[in-house]
């Protein structure tokens, strides 16, 4: 279903606002590689959502140039380019005058789909997103927070856009309701394969999302932009470390699942007490001994029998790598 | 002219006892007049205001696109319009009778006037009532100016549009009885007319009276409708 990803490339990129002495973004690039989950974050005035509404030309830059597949977003009518750009906003905007089902199917009716088409694409982004078919005859006033975003996710996808621009899809929804959608856009991302830049304030969202993370500071200068288990290992500057927080080493375990580890085998009589399981993290693990007083921990499958152990040691061992 | 509509007691031969005794209502004479005088005013009188609300109603819809665009135009509009709808009615028939005369056009002249005072404000609000997240989200797929527009914003304003259009044809139907001072037209008419007797003749003032209040509320329900119709959505998000 996917018609692919595409790379987009910032280069040398720098907008001011005019009265506004600051650049609000100052000589930006990043190269994103298609498929690639990138994340925008840094603190308020850092310059992400300028740096994103640039890409659909939603605001326009001052100097250096956006390449989307080696193209130039200038080379485009502005209508062209958003069209083929998946928009997700915080606020969802869905438009409360039409249903849920005519809101996803807005872009390709612009692009002359016939009826039919809409409405299987339609039916198959509602399920994609964990909708029900009825919901299509809904009002969007008549549906949850959480419901409204993941029906502005399905109208941003209808048209499979291979660019999915997020501007904090999740800022407004309760903590429960944004850790599902999070894991479940996860998901989805393996699922369509797009490439997506997103918008966060929150650390710990760009951490949990992000392939790579690009962290921007004050004035819209990039401080550090690589893989999130990179940036919490090596952070380039103090700002970063700041950023980031004094638990980095933590929240480095956080990104490994048990199960993914080469774990110890385990000794013939285990009476071990203590488990966890394997799609759990390490750092959940460490939490356990700690608290536990102990040094290793039972690592149990899906079916619930042991796989392994994991000592205490080889979580500090991962943090030197 | 005047004595053609007539109704106060000239054949005194035929005239029921309810009449001659001008009790409150007489069913008898609303029967026997209904169709040389009551329903010819209740005619005239929807005329009256179709026209005034017809025309209203385009000229605000033009101006509310001008002032969408320009902005600068909206308070010179909205100055001018309620500079207009201080002007007593009774007044404003007058004033206009140097330049369009004693006719229909003088009536219509002034009932429009009153009809822009209250749309055009309406249909503004209702353009700029899209909230700005739902415009953001537009742009960013693309949607055209125009597409925005027409697609977006005039369907969201549809319920600010109808509102207003509930009261300026309500208050229409209500000032368009005073275009009888200038005109023998409308169901003002027969109500002057009747006043116009040192015993005013009590059925045809009622009949009159009724009849305007009942216009009044029909349109008003046809507008509910209409509303629920053209605007499904708004109805549903308020339970």
């Amino acid at each position: 279903m996917s018609s692919g990803a595409a790379e987009i490339v910032f280069d040398h990129v720098t907008k001011r606002y005019s009265g506004r002495d600051a650049a609000a973004l100052s000589e930006l690039s990043l190269d994103i590689p298609a498929g690639t989950f990138c994340v925008l974050v840094g603190p308020s005035g850092g310059g992400k959502t300028t740096a994103l509404k640039l890409v659909n030309r939603l605001i326009s830059f001052d100097e250096g140039d956006i390449r989307i597949d080696g193209r130039s977003i200038l080379e485009l009518s502005t209508v062209e380019l958003r069209r083929g750009i998946g928009y997700v906003i915080q606020n969802v905007g869905l438009f409360p005058h039409l249903t849920i089902g005519e809101n996803v199917g807005t872009v390709p009716k612009l692009l002359g789909w016939d009826k039919k088409r809409i409405q299987a694409r339609t039916a198959e982004l509602l399920e994609l997103v964990g909708l029900e078919e009825g919901d299509a005859k809904r009002y969007p006033a008549q549906l949850s927070g959480g419901q409204r975003q993941r029906v502005g996710l399905a109208r941003a996808l209808a048209a499979d856009p291979p660019v999915l621009l997020m501007d904090e899809p999740f800022g407004a929804l309760d903590p429960i309701t944004r850790h599902r959608l999070q894991q479940e856009l996860r998901r989805l991302h393996k699922e369509v394969a797009k490439t997506v830049i997103f918008v966060t304030h929150d650390i710990d969202e760009a951490i949990l999302m992000g392939d790579r993370i690009a962290i921007l500071r004050n004035g819209g200068v990039l401080a550090q932009y690589d893989t999130p288990d990179a940036i919490l290992a090596h952070p380039a500057d103090d700002f970063v470390a700041e950023f980031i927080g004094e638990d980095r080493a933590l929240r480095r375990l956080a990104l490994h699942q048990l199960g993914d580890l080469e774990l110890e085998p385990l000794p013939a009589a285990s009476n071990n007490l203590l488990q966890a399981s394997a799609r759990s993290t390490v750092r959940n693990a460490v939490s356990l001994m700690l608290d536990a007083g102990t040094d290793s921990l039972v690592v149990a499958g899906d079916d619930g029998n042991p796989i392994g152990v994991l000592p205490l040691a080889l979580a500090t061992k991962l943090l030197q790598s | 002219m005047i004595a053609s509509n007539g109704p106060v007691i000239p054949n005194f031969g035929q005239a029921s006892s309810c009449v001659l005794a001008n009790r409150t209502f007489c069913w008898d004479w609303a029967r026997a007049h209904w169709h040389d005088t009551l329903w010819p005013a209740l005619e005239q009188h929807i005329e009256l205001t179709a026209i005034a609300v017809g025309i209203g109603f385009a000229i605000s819809f033009a101006l509310m696109f001008l002032a969408h665009r320009f902005n600068r135009v909206v308070q010179p509009i909205g100055i001018v319009s309620a500079l207009l709808y201080t002007v007593p009615s009774l007044a404003l028939f007058q004033l206009l009778v140097p330049f369009t005369g004693v006719t229909t056009t003088t009536v219509e002249v002034a009932l429009v006037a009153y009809t822009l005072v209250i749309l055009f404000p309406n249909m503004l609000d209702g353009l700029r009532s899209a909230p700005p997240e739902v415009l953001d989200a537009a742009r960013g797929m693309g949607l055209t100016r125009s597409q925005i527009l027409w697609r977006v914003e005039i369907p969201l304003a549809v319920p600010a549009i109808v509102s207003g259009l509930r009261i300026a044809v309500i208050s229409t139907i209500s000032i368009a009885t005073i275009a009888a001072t200038l005109l023998p037209k409308g169901l003002g008419y027969p109500i002057f007319f009747a006043l116009q007797d040192p015993q005013p003749f009590k059925t045809e003032i009622y009949a009159a009276g009724a009849l305007a209040i009942g216009l009044a509320l029909a349109c008003d329900g046809a507008l509910v409708v209409t509303r629920r119709l053209l605007a499904p959505w708004a109805v549903r998000s308020q339970s």
